[in-house]
Formats: structure tokens, sequence, C-alpha cells
């Protein structure tokens, strides 16, 4: 039987998919170009006997997030770039008490008030940690309409396995774009209870949710249990897709709007002969490094495509440990890349190794 | 007979603050409240930062804590997630007049059903005694070591009188630890805040006038005269909203 599919906005099917997988807290602020997902909580969020809070700022909304998550619930905010740098402090908190939640970015252009066309230039911030002290947060960038359905339901269940934020990379192309989308019935996996959670201490000692520890040798204890977390992550959480071809030259990496800009490319240059592949990183935290070393290994250059002056490319060859070339194809500012362009870039590199 | 005790809620434990300061009073009297209400496994609390960071080693209670000056927010977040329980806020002058004004206003402009305790001890104890926002005028501060003058520092901000302006609270008080009489008062007074929240499902903030003899540079008991004396020229004790 064929789901049922809506036309919906990347904004509306992330918002949509929050609900599905069971949360019922919303707490955000608005910019451009994320106000959908505002929009969708505060129509549909009290339908589904849950709270949609129209916050003060985004640094209400994420310490919101934080007393919610603590109390013990499934919730959520969304913001856009530089919200997002205003909530960086909450989330260094999150992370350091170990509060599950899900943080949606809807990448516009920066530095600064920049502008409010689709970027990717908050890679660095998302997956290298934005905020202050030693942490990760689980990275998911959808690249498309589904995915940020699927994703988003996705992000609830890793960060309650891992009492950790999980945020998800889109951009503003993502979150305005309108595509067909289906959503399947949500089975929240097995996880354990939140006995951690404030609720009262009605029957059990009490809880404290923090992140304070004044002595030195229980804040590195405490980072060492971070760190083993963000380990295990990186054994376990690694999602990528790829079309690498047999005998591959040349192979693209790029994650989100750019990743299906690819595609194109890799149509076009395959039509034209060319022995072309591509990787698309879903998880930028934990990163796929493991297998672009793999790759790299066998192809004769790598092009990473970002709408960055470069900065997943930075991941890109850390992995690739110069095996083989790694080249940087990139527009930013909001401005989108074409396939032509990508494809004359692309072009170049594979002339220069015929000759 | 009954015989003076320390209240199950307060936990056997010296409490880190300096000779003097009136945080273990109001700390006694907030776990006084909680188990004479019987609220003790149905209560959580949100810390703040500053002197009070590490109330919830002296309270038994669920705890949360909070960056600087977001307590409310988070407090907002715990009560919608837990509508039944009771949620309180306990920030100094800086956490909730300084960096988390904002928070305080919107919380209170929302009518969140919480209860705030708001300790004004006119400076920023925990970082040695910088001007904070509700600073008299002409106090020394280390950061306005020739007395605070309103031309360069502004004047002290009168959070109750603010707050008592906006439709959402309910119960806006301002009550002083500086003497016996004074200490029965404030127990009054934050009882009352409380039930607020508990009865009617309303927003309450209490200021508490408080010591710091170490910041002040004055002895314990000069300091309890100065509350009682000096601040409350600026600050009035009183019910702002009822």
């Amino acid at each position: 039987m064929k789901k049922k599919q809506v036309l919906m906005k990347g904004n509306e099917a992330m918002a949509e998919g929050a609900i599905m997988a069971g949360c019922r807290y919303f707490f955000g602020y608005p910019i451009t170009p994320q106000n959908e997902v505002p929009a969708h909580m505060a129509a549909y969020m009290p339908r589904a006997g849950g709270v949609f809070i129209q916050a003060e700022s985004e640094l209400a909304a994420i310490n919101m997030v934080y007393g919610a998550a603590g109390a013990g619930a499934r919730v959520m905010t969304s913001s856009s770039s530089p919200g997002i740098s205003l909530k960086q402090e909450g989330i260094s908190y999150l992370v350091g008490a170990e509060l599950p939640c899900v943080i949606a970015n809807i990448m516009r252009g920066g530095p600064g008030l920049g502008g409010i066309q689709p970027s990717q230039s908050d890679y660095f911030q998302a997956v290298k940690g934005g905020g202050h002290g030693d942490y990760r947060l689980i990275v998911l960038a959808p690249d498309s309409v589904q995915e940020m359905a699927d994703l988003t339901m996705l992000a609830f269940d890793l960060a309650d396995v891992y009492r950790n934020p999980v945020m998800i990379l889109g951009d503003g192309n993502l979150g305005q774009m309108m595509e067909p989308v289906s959503f399947c019935k949500f089975r929240k996996r097995k996880l354990p209870p939140k006995d951690w959670a404030t609720t009262g201490t009605a029957g059990r000692p009490r809880n404290i949710v923090k992140s304070l520890y004044l002595i030195p040798e229980q804040l590195e204890a405490h980072n060492r249990k971070l760190y083993r977390k963000f380990q295990t992550m990186k054994r376990r959480e690694v999602r990528f897709e790829e079309d690498i071809p047999e005998g591959c030259e040349l192979l693209l990496t790029a994650f989100g709007t750019t990743a299906r800009i690819c595609r194109d490319v890799v149509d076009k240059l395959r039509q034209r002969g060319h022995k072309v592949g591509l990787l698309r990183p879903i998880t930028l935290f934990p990163f796929p490094e493991e297998r672009i070393k793999e790759v790299s290994s066998r192809v004769k250059a790598v092009m990473t495509v970002e709408m960055n002056m470069g900065q997943m490319v930075d991941d890109v060859r850390l992995a690739v440990e110069g095996r083989c070339p790694v080249h940087f194809c990139g527009r930013t500012g909001g401005m989108v890349p074409s396939v032509e362009e990508i494809v004359h870039e692309a072009g170049k590199i594979l002339r220069g190794m015929k000759e | 007979m009954r015989v003076f005790e320390r209240p199950k809620v307060l936990k056997d434990k010296v409490f880190h603050y300096c000779p003097g300061c009136t945080h273990g009073i109001v700390h006694r009297l907030v776990a006084e409240i909680i188990e004479e209400m019987d609220i003790r496994e149905r209560t959580v609390g949100v810390c703040p930062v500053g002197c009070a960071v590490l109330a919830y080693d002296y309270l038994d209670i669920d705890m949360q804590e909070a960056s600087h000056g977001r307590a409310p927010a988070v407090a907002t977040g715990i009560k919608r997630v837990l509508p039944d329980k009771v949620v309180f806020t306990y920030q100094g002058d800086g956490d909730l007049a300084a960096i988390g004004m904002t928070e305080t206003v919107h919380t209170a402009a929302r009518g969140e059903p919480l209860t705030v305790i708001f300790i004004n001890n006119a400076i920023y104890g925990m970082t040695n005694g910088q001007m904070a926002p509700t600073t008299l005028l002409g106090q020394r501060t280390q950061t306005t070591p020739y007395g605070r003058n309103a031309a360069k520092e502004g004047y002290p901000i009168k959070v109750c009188e603010m707050l008592a302006t906006l439709d959402g609270p309910s119960y806006i008080a301002r009550v002083s630890v500086g003497s016996y009489k004074s200490i029965l008062n404030a127990r009054k007074v934050l009882r009352e805040a409380f039930r607020r929240q508990i009865e009617e499902n309303a927003y309450a903030l209490v200021e508490v006038l408080s010591t710091c003899p170490t910041n002040w540079g004055m002895k314990p008991r000069d300091a309890m005269d100065w509350i009682e004396n000096e601040m409350q020229e600026t600050f009035p004790v009183g019910i702002f909203k009822e």
C-alpha cells in the first residue's frame, strides 16, 4: 500500500515529525527562516495536549527547554543562526547537566546579522561545540523535506538514549521548500526510565539537575563520563549515504542542500563519461570519517561542496589524511551554488588528472 | 513541651555562607514552610548563580541549577511539564534584577504559577562585592569605590514597585530579615507566596532585604540594623500587589 503523502514545507514537516515523536513542549522565539516551526507548534501542539510558549528571547527559550527536559519531558526548540548563537550558553548547560532535547538550526548567512538566505556556515558551531566547555552534540543533516521529518523523529530517541541534546542542522532552503512527505507511525524504541528527572521526591531520594562541579577531580570525572558517551556515539551513530561507482576518480562530499545539488552534478559528469561518486554525511557529528578514509585510498581526488567558505572540508581532510588531494568548492552569504558551477570546478580537477 | 528543631527539609549540613549572612535564615524559613505545608515530595526548586548556587546542598528536595539569571525560564519549563508540583526560584539581586531582568519581567507578565524568592542584599556577594542593580546611592562597593553616584551609575531598581504595575502577578511583597519581628513577618509573607501558587495557581514574588556583612564591611549586628534603617528607606517593606 502506498503511504499517504502530503505537500509540506520542510519547517512544517519537522514540526509535525516532532509532535509525532511525542514532543509535547516547544519553546521558541521568532526568527526568519524558521518561523513556520513555531507557527505549526502554536497551532497543533495544543491539539496534541502539549504546550507552546513564545519565549521573550532565545535565552529564555533554551532555558525553558532546560527546565522541561530536567522535568523529564520530550522538548524542542528551533531557531536560525543568530538565534542559535544566543542559545549556545544554554546548550553547553544542557550537555553539562545531561539533558535530552532537540534543537533545530535552520541556517542563514552570517556572520553577525548576516542575511536571511540559506547557508551552511554554522557547521563549525554545530559540530565543534559553539558554547564553552568540552562537549559534542549529535548533529543530523537532512537533505529533503522527508528527512526533515524523519531525522527529527529519530533525534528525540537519540537524545533520550544518550541524555544529550541533538541538533537538526538544516538551512533556509530546506526549511522553506515544499515537497511531498509521508509520516510513518512513530515507534518509540525501548528507553531507560528518566529516573534522574526532578519530578518531586515522592518515593525516592531527591534528584538534582546541574552542571556545577566545584571539585576539580569530580569535574574531570564528569568530563570523562561525557567523553565516553561521545565515543559511543562515534561507534554507533554514524550515518551517511553514498553513491560511489567502481573505479571512482572523483568523490564529492556534501551535506544537506549542497548534497542535493551534487546529485545532479554527479549525473551530469557521468553522462560525460566521468567516474564520479558522492558521499553525503547524514550525521555531521559523529562524522563518517572511517568511511571517507576507506574511500579516499581508492579515488584520485575528493571535492567538498558547501555553502560556506570551507568548514566540513576540514573534517574531510582529517579523514583523508593526505591519501589524495582534497578540493573545495563553495558559495556563501546566502548564495546557492549552481549545478553548472560545481560541474565546472569538478571538470578542472578531472582534466588535471588526465594531464 | 516542644523543642526547637531543625526542619527535616533542611539538611544537616554546615552552610557555606559567611557569618552573619541571612541566606541561612531564609533557607530555614523556606524549609519550615515546605515542611509545614507538607509539600516536600511535590516541590521542585531552582537555584541561581550567586551565593545561593549551592542551595541544593541544604534543601532536601528536587532541585535544578539554572544558568545566571535564567531561573524563571527554567522554572517555567518545569511548571509547564509538572503543573501539579510546587515550583520556586531562589535568586539574588544580580541574578534576578541585572542579567535575568528580562526573564523576571516576562515570567511575571505571563503570570506563571511560580513562587519567586528574591534575596536583595544590594551587592554581588559571590564575586566579592561589586555594585548590584539594587546598590543604594552612596553605597561603596568594589566597583563603586567612591559610593554609587546616580550621575554615573544610575539608580537602584525597585523590583516590587515595577512588577506591581503588571497584570500577571497575583502577589508582590517586600520583607526584611533584619530583626526578629521582621523575620516573623517574612515567614508569613513567604508562606502566602507559596499558598498563592498552590491554591490559586498564581505568580508570587517576595523580595527579602538581606545582609552581606562581609562585602558591606560590617559586623553582623550592624548589618542587620543597616537593613532595618538604611535599606528600608530606599526599599520600603510592604505588600505591593495582593
